[in-house]
């Protein structure tokens, strides 16, 4: 049988296995063609694998989450022909499911970035629009699933990179809960935002990849006993109450046509049963990037001290140690990572540690402590994923400062280590718009309830217009 | 507390390791300066008598049996080095 893997959901996929309607390796060749077909022009791949066999799902893996014998490049020069020789414990969890890894995706340097523009392998491009970012930095693995080269993705979030993504390419990606899915064997970039997350085309998709992949890792001491997940199945929300805060939806710097998707669905959601109310995040939306623009560079200057030289990695050779570590670094890294390297070193530095890095905690206890009395009136919060919608590449390379301010709207509840969900809500200027629903910690279940109610509700076809038949 | 002058630059590129050509120099200035000029916003806010935040879950510490379980051994271990010696990364001399 042909399968369109445009179209085709994991769920599909996975009946037409159970059915014996296509052979596993049938299932993995329609992947490949793909990938022979439309990833030359994508380019969210930056390792295809070979069939390992089996009947299992294939799964595109972020290439910051370590695989066993297949390259592992975090989008680095410094990491360029490094073959981990253990899997993460996401990619372990996948395989046990049964899962065979399709390849690794696409991702800005260390994840660093909101375009993949910063790879040093060269950008992906947007499904929808080839002259468009696919937002990052998990733009490969967004790229592999709305252009039909991957049923789902594994992504990882430190301050929005599953989320807006999503959002630009029109399909569904969740941020867990800071806790709940293992980062052992994932490149660290900011080690208290940093977390794994699904990728896929539907919401019951995304919760079924979750249940895999999160649970308590005692390779991972931050990780925790996770509720059982329930893949959503009701198409009502009756009782849900869902917050929209104002400075997240309308305001300065949002498209307006971003803002009227948005609105449509949350008019949508009220037909559904659920009652929508305007609320507010005074200091989390105007301080969340600043705040982030610390911790997180902060964070990954201490994380990418690592790269040395000295044990994997690109080694470029020095008179002495210190040079050869001085030369390796400086060759190695990209200019985001050394960006952030040496913001974080400064935030970090004597004399300046409490005016930056310790005054950036102080706001992020304020930011936690917004979201906490919103959760205590509202089981959700609901805004734009992404300000704008796919922007040109080369657009915003230059200012680093415009780039950031991509992840407004993700970065508050990173920072608060809450759980989100971006579902594609409508198109503007022909391309898609996300709606981001971000729950407590721990509320993934209503987060998926909610968001495949509205699914159901708005019917947004997920397949690019210029590629459907 | 905004603009980074050029010896703070080859100030904080020595603390982190990173030899920069002066190119590099010239444009990490201007663009860090940018940066901490956008990230120095926080100070706006009061926050008087509010606690750091290190971690967004109120966990504690993790513990786990003391037993022995199975490592990678040594040729994985090294499977990725530059360089080896033995059982030794090599390396210059520091």
């Amino acid at each position: 049988m042909t399968l369109d893997t445009l179209r085709l959901t994991a769920e599909e996929a996975r009946r037409l296995l159970d059915a014996k309607e296509v052979s596993g390796a049938e299932l993995w060749s329609a992947y490949a063609d793909a990938i022979e077909l439309r990833d030359p022009e994508l380019h969210a791949y930056l390792h295809v694998c070979e069939d390992p066999g089996g009947d299992g799902l294939p799964l595109a893996v972020k290439d910051v989450i370590g695989t066993r014998g297949i390259p592992t490049t975090a989008g680095s020069k410094i990491l360029e022909g490094y073959v981990p020789v253990y899997d993460a414990t996401v990619v372990a969890n996948a395989k046990r499911h049964g899962l065979r890894v399709l390849g690794k995706t696409n991702t800005d340097e260390f994840a660093m970035g909101s375009s993949t523009e910063n790879s040093a392998y060269g950008p992906s491009r947007n499904p929808w629009d080839p002259s468009r970012v696919p937002g990052g930095s998990g733009g490969g693995s967004a790229a592999a699933v709305s252009g039909g080269l991957a049923p789902w993705a594994l992504g990882s979030d430190t301050g929005g990179s599953i989320k807006q993504p999503a959002a630009l390419c029109g399909h569904v990606g969740l941020r867990p809960t800071y806790g709940t899915v293992s980062r052992y064997g994932v490149v660290a970039f900011a080690s208290s935002l940093d977390q794994v997350g699904p990728v896929a085309k539907t919401v019951r998709d995304c919760a079924f990849l979750y249940s895999i992949i999160s649970g308590r890792d005692a390779n991972d001491t931050t990780t925790v006993d996770v509720p059982a997940v329930q893949l959503p199945e009701g198409e009502e929300l009756k009782g849900l109450r869902i917050g929209v805060p104002k400075e997240m939806n309308g305001a300065p710097g949002i498209e307006p046509g971003v803002t009227a998707a948005v609105n449509a669905a949350l008019e949508l959601a009220e037909s559904l049963g659920a009652s929508v109310e305007e609320c507010s995040l005074p200091r989390s939306v105007d301080y969340g990037v600043a705040c982030y623009y610390l911790v997180a560079p902060a964070e990954a200057s201490a994380n990418l001290a690592r790269y040395d030289g000295a044990r994997y990695g690109l080694r470029v050779d020095g008179d002495d140690f210190r040079e050869m570590v001085m030369r390796t670094r400086d060759a190695g890294f990209g200019d985001e990572p050394k960006r952030r390297i040496m913001i974080g070193t400064y935030a970090l530095s004597s004399g300046y540690y409490d005016a930056y890095y310790g005054t950036a905690q102080r706001v992020r206890t304020v930011i936690k402590r917004e979201h906490d009395e919103l959760f205590e009136r509202f089981d959700v919060l609901a805004s734009p994923t992404s300000p704008t919608v796919a922007f040109p590449i080369g657009a915003k390379i230059d200012d680093p400062v415009a780039m950031y301010m991509n992840d407004v709207l993700t970065i508050p509840s990173c920072m608060a280590g809450l759980p989100g969900l971006n579902i594609p809500c409508g198109l503007s200027d022909g391309l898609p718009v996300g709606l981001q629903l971000v729950g407590p910690q721990f509320g993934e279940n209503t987060l998926f309830r909610a968001g495949h109610a509205l699914e159901r509700a708005l019917a947004f076809d997920v397949v690019p217009e210029r590629l459907r038949g | 507390m905004a603009g980074i002058t050029r010896d703070e630059v080859l100030h904080v590129a020595r603390l982190a390791r990173l030899e920069l050509s002066e190119d590099e120099v010239a444009k990490f200035q201007a663009q860090l300066s940018q940066i901490l000029e956008a990230v120095s916003k926080v100070a706006e806010l009061d926050l008087a008598g509010v606690p750091p935040t290190a971690h967004p879950l109120a966990i504690a510490n993790a513990w786990d049996d003391d037993v022995p379980r199975p490592c990678l051994g040594l040729d994985e271990a090294f499977a990725n080095a530059p360089d080896r010696e033995d059982d030794y990364f090599r390396t210059p001399p520091a």
